[in-house]
């Protein structure tokens, strides 16, 4: 350990200042088809970290990993008792709410990093960059992003986990991250943080792409983009079913 | 078994969303409503948004109706001059209820007021359904004999302008009558995703007063093309029908529907009309709790 510690700064010395550890971050599968039956996917994310100057990482490192989905403009309504009944009272448009969002990592995020670094690399749902339009002052966006927050962790769409990144060996990680079967297609990004003494060292990109495919695919195509015959058809299923079950019962 | 819906983007399991097609085909088999009023809030409960909920539910309706359509014309039960009236005012009231669900949505609005209009129908038809069915069952138990409702249509019905003859529901009566009556039902078909039987039934008996023998025929008939065009409607403007999941409905509620018939002429009308206002009621205090104690959801997303 110490003759690392002597011989690290000569390493770097003669690598010429490329100092940042090698992070090489993989996702189990790249493609999520959602087809019929889909009930969610379990994904595995893992990697290795490499100092440059050795052959494995002499230092703690703390990883991070954040999983998020295509980002939507939105209306966050409240709804307040007004009169005696539950109504929407209140909204904010956020331009910018993910709708899918998982922070893990191998120690709880606030013991890894500072307030304003967990800020600037959005580690943390309490860090969400939602973009409200408008001038809205921050204790009511506060309010707002909580709500959204909340609501979305509930539907599983939204996590935080502070111990949910394993390292092994100081080089090899990995976190699961279980996508519902709600979640919305697009491409999702995940991004590998690795943090040492609370400032992110490296970071890595991965892209998973979640799309419908086959028959859901072929569904969703024709309600979009073909109105008039998608609902001809429905209409004549269902006079259809309806009437073979009436043949059908007559002759019981 | 596990089936994902590709419109309303989310894996359900396919066996109970056959079941509750299966329960409100059962209602629309027993009673002639749609059973619609019971999918719709059930779906929503269940997770399938709201819109999708809705729009599926009204295909699922035109399913259970059409079989018990094609056994009253059959017999001669169905009004189709006044059937016509009716379907042309309902589909001008989906027309309308588009436009106003639109305004609705983007006044932020629009799940109360459908709250609101639970409540209140179904609340409001729910409760003199139990109450009549109550006073007749008292009656019978005493041995006494119902009086016979006088069948009249209701004097504001008598002072609108031009007049038609309908000879199977034998009434001389203004067209706009049930035009508008088929219109109030089309705009809540948007609306609610209810098929509108409960409310159109008692409305032409009291406020028609049409024969007895053509009501729940030309109710049928009525409810069928509005829901046809409920369903073509959503699907030009929402995008929101859900053909997987109106297909597993359908299965339910066709086989429910049939069972539904047969068990209606085994049991008295005066019970199966209790048991239907009591469920009635049920959905309407459910929603009325949402309103008025506490929402399932404090804050609600919906894209922009």
């Amino acid at each position: 350990m110490t003759r690392l510690g002597v011989l690290a700064p000569v390493a770097l010395l003669l690598l010429g200042g490329a100092r940042a550890p090698i992070l090489v971050p993989e996702i189990s599968q790249h493609k999520v088809e959602v087809r019929q039956g889909f009930t969610g996917a379990d994904l595995l994310l893992f990697g290795a970290i490499l100092d440059p100057a050795g052959t494995r990482a002499a230092q703690d490192y703390d990883i991070v990993v954040v999983l998020k989905g295509p980002v939507q403009s939105i209306v966050l309504r409240e709804k307040r008792k007004v009169a005696g009944i539950w109504v929407n009272a209140a909204s904010s448009e956020l331009r910018s709410a993910p709708s899918f969002f998982a922070v893990v990592s191998s120690r709880p995020v606030r013991d890894i990093v500072d307030d304003k670094t967990a800020a600037i690399y959005e580690l943390g749902l309490d860090r969400l960059q939602l973009s409200p339009i408008g001038a809205i002052d921050p204790q009511r966006q506060r309010h707002f992003a909580d709500g959204l927050v909340d609501l979305m962790q509930r539907q599983g769409l939204y996590r935080e986990d502070g111990h949910g990144v394993t390292i092994s060996g100081q080089v090899l990680y990995q976190a699961r991250i279980a996508l519902p079967s709600q979640v919305r297609t697009g491409t999702y990004t995940a991004e590998t943080f690795a943090i040492r003494q609370g400032r992110v060292i490296t970071s890595a990109v991965t892209r998973v792409d979640v799309s419908k495919q086959g028959f859901e695919r072929f569904v969703a195509e024709q309600a979009e983009g073909n109105g008039l015959l998608y609902g001809l058809f429905a209409v004549l299923v269902s006079v259809g079913m309806g009437w073979i079950a009436g043949r059908l019962f007559a002759l019981v | 078994m596990d089936v994902y819906l590709p419109i309303a983007n989310l894996a359900v399991n396919g066996l109970v969303i056959v079941g509750l097609g299966a329960l409100t085909g059962l209602l629309s088999g027993m009673f002639g409503v749609g059973g619609g009023f019971l999918t719709t809030p059930l779906l929503i409960f269940y997770g399938v948004p709201p819109t999708v909920a809705a729009a599926s539910a009204a295909s699922q309706v035109t399913g259970a109706s059409v079989s018990g359509a094609f056994a009253h014309a059959r017999r001669g039960g169905i009004d189709y001059h006044m059937g016509a009236v009716l379907v042309a005012g309902g589909v001008l009231g989906t027309g309308i209820g588009a436009l106003l669900f639109r305004l609705l949505q983007a006044l932020g609005q629009i799940d109360t007021v459908i709250n609101i209009l639970y409540v209140l129908l179904l609340g409001g038809i729910g409760g003199l359904m139990a109450h009549e069915s109550i006073t007749a069952l008292r009656a019978q138990r005493r041995g006494l004999a119902q009086p016979a409702r006088r069948r009249r249509h209701h004097p504001l019905v008598a002072s609108l302008p031009l007049r038609w003859r309908f000879y199977r529901s034998g009434l001389y009566i203004s067209p706009l009558a049930p035009l508008l009556l088929g219109m109030a039902t089309g705009i809540l078909t948007m609306l609610m995703g209810i098929g509108g039987g409960f409310i159109l039934v008692p409305a032409m008996l009291y406020i028609l007063g049409m024969s007895t023998n053509v009501v729940v025929g030309t109710s049928l008939f009525q409810i069928l093309f509005v829901t046809m065009a409920t369903t073509m409607m959503h699907a030009l403007t929402t995008h929101a029908v859900d053909i997987v999941l109106a297909g597993l409905l359908l299965v339910g509620s066709v086989s429910g529907a049939q069972i539904g018939a047969q068990f209606a002429q085994k049991a008295k009308p005066e019970q199966l009309r209790l048991i239907l206002a009591l469920i009635v009621l049920g959905v309407a205090l459910r929603m009325a709790l949402g309103l008025g104690y506490r929402p399932d959801e404090i804050f609600t997303v919906v894209p922009l």
